[in-house]
């Protein structure tokens, strides 16, 4: 016993007040958005966060879109230094950064190099949490790196999109980005390096104009949603109703505004043959040539 | 007052004291009395209220003047600033767009390519042109042009004045958000000097889409953001009546964009705004454009490319541990 009551240093949760929350257990169930079956979570986890019932894609955090997409412990994150910061000093937005980067939520974009079933690739996919996965100066600029290191390293380029656009608090500068990004795009082409863009729900605005567009193939997970304009505003604007299915992967694909819709659960098979066909001749994929990729489709253990 | 006078809110004040002097002249014509010493006293208030005011323009009040009815819209300039104007159309895929305006003149005696959002004058020219909203044609007959200025080596001036790109059904489904994206990719690689002036709206992604330039200019009046105040302030305060305050902490006017390091040159304009004088802001406008062709026009196609990509490169603001 000491002489004086030791004060404590954090905030003690009593059990009392944590013991409203866990009366049922957590995270043991989820119930699909779509047709509202109530799955077991470890079944969604098997089967890519994608409900079985009626195919419903969840959305995903960047970390499960690397295990999903690359091979194990292939992948080495790059400019993971970078933060946003406020550079208008717009109301409120460095609270929400600190609150955000407080929840490690600071990456924003996870990007780096993998390997697909082998083949090294320059990958980038955006955080939703992060502000809707919104692009500020940070974005941009590591969606640019990821693109420059396509090129540098002459290795094919993925890049998953979930955003909801530009992001106001950074004013002009977000709006840069697009262009940033896009120029960046041009001088890949003129490389020859493959981009690959993969829009998962939802894809939309100042990201839809600029890079998320300009792949070389642009794909999409089923039923996200992608477009230029919210659908609220063109309600507005045209006074109507919008169609059924407006802005909807199936709607673009109709449209010619995509050139597949792909399944989660064939993601990583679909990213691997288009990079197979495309990456033989420009790329520099170290010891590994397109042929020998052949091997790795049976076996993706090879390289990990 | 001529009969198209249009007075903005904040103008107000000097609308009153012009119409007092407009009275008094009045007066003295019909009844002979001398009021000349009234006259010049209150000319000079009208003088103190236009530097009091127009000296003091917050964010919103330059928006107003940007997009004030009676501002000269691109088609204007082309005719103070060109000759042999040739307009252009279509972009060969679709449709022709009257919201985006094109062609080859003469810019003293050399040949340019002008491209431009066109806005209407008066309600049947504003449905023509869709408010200077372009649709996906609008941006692939801009890049169509371009690509020609390419072939025949000549400079692109873009004369950039739009609310935003056109947020419709149709805009959709014929790939506005494509249309754009392209335009941006492809104009980081045009082989002649290109010069981007915001001459009223810098409407987002609809005022970039032919913005991807080697020098980018502004009215003084102009502004250019990521989104309009009204949209902004809907998102923030849930209040579209709040744009004034969103107009401030958005960073839109041609000052700020200049201090972010975003725009090259700020064009003066007549006090109280393009308007009031077209002869004069078009001489501006002809002094900055002459500048940029003397300052670009002997640069190599590689050294245009890498300007443009290194201008665009470093914009952005973040940190680095």
């Amino acid at each position: 016993m000491s002489w004086f009551k030791k004060k404590e240093e954090y905030t003690v949760l009593r059990p009392k007040q944590v013991a409203k929350k866990v009366e049922i257990p957590e995270g043991l169930w989820t119930r699909c958005e779509e047709c509202q079956t109530i799955i077991y979570n470890k079944d969604l986890e098997t089967n890519l966060n994608v409900c079985s019932k009626c195919g419903f894609h969840f959305k995903i955090n960047p970390e499960d879109r690397i295990r999903y997409t690359l091979d194990d412990g292939s992948f080495h994150p790059e400019d993971q230094q970078l933060r946003s910061i406020d550079p208008l000093k717009f109301p409120n937005y460095q609270k929400k950064i600190d609150t955000l980067h407080r929840q490690n939520l600071e990456k924003e974009v996870l990007s780096g190099v993998g390997k697909i079933n082998g083949i090294p690739t320059s990958i980038a996919i955006m955080d939703f949490r992060f502000i809707g996965g919104s692009m500020g100066s940070l974005v941009g600029e590591k969606v640019t790196r990821a693109i420059e290191r396509g090129i540098e390293r002459r290795i094919p380029v993925i890049i998953f999109s979930q955003t909801g656009g530009a992001r106001m608090h950074e004013g002009i500068l977000s709006l840069m980005q697009m262009a940033k990004t896009s120029c960046a795009i041009k001088e890949l082409h003129k490389q020859g390096i493959p981009y690959i863009s993969v829009l998962t729900d939802p894809s939309t605005a100042g990201v839809m104009a600029s890079y998320a567009s300009l792949g070389d193939v642009v794909i999409a997970e089923p039923k996200a949603y992608i477009g230029f304009a919210g659908a609220r505003v063109i309600e507005q604007t045209i006074r109507q109703p919008l169609p059924p299915g407006f802005q909807r992967s199936e709607f673009l694909l109709k449209h010619g505004m995509l050139d597949k819709v792909v399944d989660r659960r064939e993601m990583k098979n679909t990213l691997f043959t288009l990079l197979k066909l495309f990456s033989g001749k420009t790329c520099d994929l170290g010891h590994i040539s397109a042929a020998q990729t052949d091997i790795m489709d049976v076996n993706d253990n090879i390289c990990k | 007052m001529a009969p198209n006078e249009i007075w903005l809110d904040f103008e107000k004040p000097i609308a009153a004291v012009k119409k007092q002097i407009e009275d008094l002249r009045a007066l003295q014509e019909a009844q002979e009395v001398d009021t000349s010493s009234e006259i010049v006293s209150l000319e000079a208030k009208v003088l103190k209220l236009q530097e009091e005011i127009y000296g003091n323009l917050t964010p919103w009040q330059r928006i107003k003047l940007a997009r004030h009815p009676n501002r000269p819209y691109t088609l204007d300039y082309v005719e103070a600033l060109f000759h042999d104007f040739i307009e252009l159309h279509g972009d060969r895929r679709f449709a022709d767009d009257p919201a985006m305006i094109g062609g080859p003149a003469f810019f003293d005696n050399q040949p340019v390519m002008i491209i431009g959002q066109q806005k209407g004058r008066d309600t049947k020219e504003n449905i023509l042109r869709n408010f200077g909203m372009p649709q996906p044609e609008g941006y692939r007959k801009a890049l169509r042009l371009m690509k020609i200025a390419d072939k025949f080596k000549i400079p692109v001036i873009c004369f950039i004045d739009t609310p935003g790109a056109y947020p419709g059904i149709g805009a959709e489904e014929r790939g506005q958000a494509e249309a754009i994206a392209y335009n941006l990719q492809e104009m980081e690689s045009l082989e002649v000097p290109t010069l981007g002036i915001v001459i009223g709206e810098g409407g987002s992604g609809g005022a970039l889409g032919i913005g991807v330039c080697n020098q980018i200019m502004m009215l003084e009046n102009a502004y250019y953001s990521v989104i309009s105040p009204e949209g902004a302030a809907a998102i923030l305060w849930r209040d579209a009546a709040k744009a004034p305050e969103a107009a401030e902490a958005l960073k839109i006017t041609a000052q700020h964009l200049l201090e972010l390091g975003v725009i090259d040159k700020v064009i003066a304009e007549p006090l109280g705004g393009a308007h009031q004088n077209i002869t004069d802001t078009a001489n501006h406008i002809h002094e900055a454009i002459s500048q940029f062709l003397q300052e670009f026009g002997s640069l190599s196609p590689e050294d245009l490319i890498r300007q443009r990509y290194e201008k665009f490169r470093k914009m952005g603001q973040f940190q680095e541990n």
